[in-house]
């Protein structure tokens, strides 16, 4: 029953008096900072901040190179197609070429034996385990989250993001007693996480020449994984800009118009 | 009490007016013609309306709007428990235009909410409820029941996280009704786990209670062309002077309502979309995970603070149906003469701290009545069924009202 209603506390207060109001006042403070969140990551510049922001386009095809060749192992975007891909900026020759390297499964053959067949720009990204379930299997027992929506869904989205991949003392700060197996980063939940530090300094080299230190890729990845979450926020904003600027112009005019035919009733026609 | 001022659709004047060609030919065999000259052009309105008075238009053109963005969402919208998250997904992302569609229909159905809000509450500060009103009052709250169902079935089709548990607190909810509570979670499930089923469930529903809310703004609209608009001092129109014709007054002021709400609406759907979405249901909804925060959309917040102050689930949900239902009984609860709050001091204050006490019940509801917060919740509930049970009935015998303009021309010293 707790975890099907939560918070749903039953508390028997036979007595419901202004006096008990008085008393209440001072309560909710404590209460709330139960549930209070651990505190916010520093604020990062980002290219896509504010009414008015855009993705950096280089940042965000060295951004999904680090997906492709690095998060991509344990991590899915199932709800992205490579077609998608030309939202960063990929031509449809580099899409159909990069499905085309993924194999995924096929039909059936004549003998009823599997088989695989090259990806389409019109194919989900491969994911990296064939369930959820065998994530969980082969990954300790948590499968790893799916990062089409990651960005959005964490608080502080990219900031935590690239706090988090910025975060991790190996070994652990002294201090603090080491759990096998796993990871001390300042940003995870309760400080260890099964994930090792993902981002290595040089780990892959980047084609337009930028250094591929662990900031430069947590700021590409993060850039990618905040496109992901939220693929037309430059069109939107562009789109909105205009919406906005027709509805004022037409504002004004309402107003004008609404003016004048009531000017006609106070004129005293 | 005067009789309203009475519209203008004799036949016999529709045919003097359309008498000539396609359209008099159409006319005489069915006036919708003359019908909207006569309901829309010359329908004699209050000059005294105010801004409040805008948002029954908005509402109209909301509700086409969610319409027009839910039948093509709907061609695109898959309602089975594994597809549905993911088409919801392929909508936003690779339907052309998808995202747009999404976006306003998101944005159109919490602005809905409002402007309905706002709506209702207008309809209690001028005392819009009472006689000859009753039957406009009443469809509008059956209206609002609709749009609140409507919504509520809306806000599952994702079937992401936020979906699942919203859904599972309000099926264990009517599950706590004695003696028949099981039978109606299941009837309400479609089956002993919320599934395939009762997505398909719910997006029929959705897709009918639509259409449905449809015909009783019809039943609405029909109603307040016969009693005729109140107006913010309560007294009713006595001679032209006090009214205007509905265009061009009121296209023009409707306009300027509409377009503005319009640029409302444009800078949260393009620019401020974090306002109104709720991140949590951007994860597909799992049985086997309980979010650490089950709250519902914030219209429903108040409702949710009345379902967890009350230390009895049935008791919680009682009192949030009985807070909905005690509006249908208004009419006969509040026998004051006078309607517009504005010349009703005791009423006014009072109507002012319901207001307070709903809003706080939303505050309540997001902190989940934890701790301190439950006896604010219950206090705020307290005054919400004592304002309309206790307030408003002995307020009808000792309110000192203040003396009523003797006509609307008077009042805006044109008389």
């Amino acid at each position: 029953m707790p975890a099907t209603l939560p918070r749903f506390i039953v508390m028997r207060s036979t007595l419901l008096g202004l006096s008990l109001l008085g008393a209440s006042v001072a309560l909710p403070q404590h209460a709330y900072a139960q549930t209070e969140p651990t505190k916010a990551p520093p604020h990062q510049k980002w290219s896509f901040d504010g009414p008015f922001g855009t993705f950096d386009q280089a940042s965000l095809q060295r951004g999904f190179m680090v997906y492709d060749h690095i998060c991509s192992t344990c991590h899915g975007m199932r709800s992205l197609t490579y077609n998608d891909l030309l939202g960063i900026g990929l031509s449809p020759q580099t899409i159909g070429a990069l499905a085309h390297s993924k194999q995924f499964p096929g039909p059936v053959d004549e003998d009823g034996q599997p088989t695989t067949r090259p990806g389409t720009p019109d194919d989900h990204f491969k994911a990296p385990f064939p369930s959820d379930a065998a994530a969980a299997a082969m990954m300790g027992g948590v499968a790893p989250p799916d990062q089409s929506r990651l960005a959005l869904i964490h608080p502080h989205g990219a900031d935590w993001l690239y706090a988090f991949l910025t975060g991790y003392h190996i070994p652990a700060p002294a201090g603090v007693a080491a759990v096998p197996g796993k990871f001390y980063n300042d940003w995870a939940d309760g400080h260890f996480i099964g994930m090792p530090p993902p981002l290595v300094n040089g780990a892959l080299t980047y084609p337009d020449g930028t250094p591929a230190t662990v900031e430069q890729q947590a700021k590409d990845i993060t850039t990618f994984l905040v496109w992901a979450s939220d693929p037309h926020r430059t069109a939107r904003h562009h789109i909105g800009k205009g919406v906005v600027l027709y509805l004022i112009v037409l504002l004004l005019l309402a107003f004008a118009w609404k003016k004048k035919i009531w000017k006609r009733l106070h004129g005293g026609a | 009490m005067t009789k309203p001022t009475p519209p203008e659709h004799s036949p016999s004047c529709a045919s003097t007016e359309e008498s000539t060609g396609l359209a008099g030919w159409i006319d005489q065999r069915l006036p919708i013609i003359s019908g909207f000259k006569a309901e829309y052009i010359h329908f004699r309105m209050p000059k005294n309306l105010n801004g409040l008075w805008n948002f029954g238009a908005i509402l109209t053109i909301v509700l086409l709007l969610m319409l027009a963005t839910g039948t093509f969402l709907a061609m695109h919208y898959t309602p089975t428990a594994t597809d549905a998250f993911l088409s919801v997904e392929a909508i936003d992302r690779q339907l052309p235009g998808g995202w747009l569609l999404r976006a306003m229909h998101m944005v159109g159905a919490n602005l809905f909410l409002a402007a309905l809000y706002v709506h209702l509450f207008r309809g209690l500060y001028y005392g819009s409820y009472k006689a000859p009103r009753e039957i406009l009052w009443l469809t509008g709250l059956v209206l609002l029941l609709m749009v609140m169902a409507t919504a509520f079935a809306g806000y599952i089709l994702p079937w992401g996280q936020m979906s699942y548990w919203g859904a599972d607190v309000i099926s264990k909810a009517v599950g706590a009704v004695p003696v028949i509570g099981d039978t109606l979670e299941h009837v309400l499930a479609g089956s002993d786990h919320l599934g395939d089923i009762f997505v398909h469930r719910f997006f029929v529903l959705h897709f009918i209670l639509a259409f449905l809310v449809v015909g009783v703004v019809g039943l609405h609209v029909a109603a307040v062309h016969v009693t005729g608009s109140n107006n913010p001092l309560g007294i009713e129109p006595k001679t032209p002077k006090d009214t205007v014709p509905f265009h061009p007054y009121f296209t023009s002021k409707d306009l300027f309502g509409l377009v503005l709400f319009a640029l409302i609406f444009a800078l949260l759907l393009f620019f401020w979309p974090g306002l109104l979405i709720e991140p949590d249901n951007y994860a597909p909804a799992d049985p086997m995970h309980t979010p650490a925060d089950i709250e519902p959309e914030w219209y429903f917040l108040p409702f949710y603070g009345m379902l967890q102050s009350v230390p009895s689930k049935f008791g919680g949900l009682v009192a949030a149906a009985g807070s909905l239902l005690v509006l249908f009984a208004l009419p006969w609860l509040d026998r004051s003469p006078v309607r517009s709050a504005r010349f009703r001091p005791m009423c006014r204050v009072g109507l002012i701290g319901l207001v307070g006490a709903f809003v706080l019940l939303g505050v309540v509801g997001q902190h989940h009545a934890q701790g301190g917060w439950m006896l604010l919740g219950r206090a705020a509930l307290l005054y919400y069924y004592c304002y309309f049970l206790v307030l408003l009935p002995l307020a009808t015998r000792f309110e000192k009202t203040r003396p009523l303009p003797t006509s609307i021309a008077a009042a805006q010293g044109d008389a």
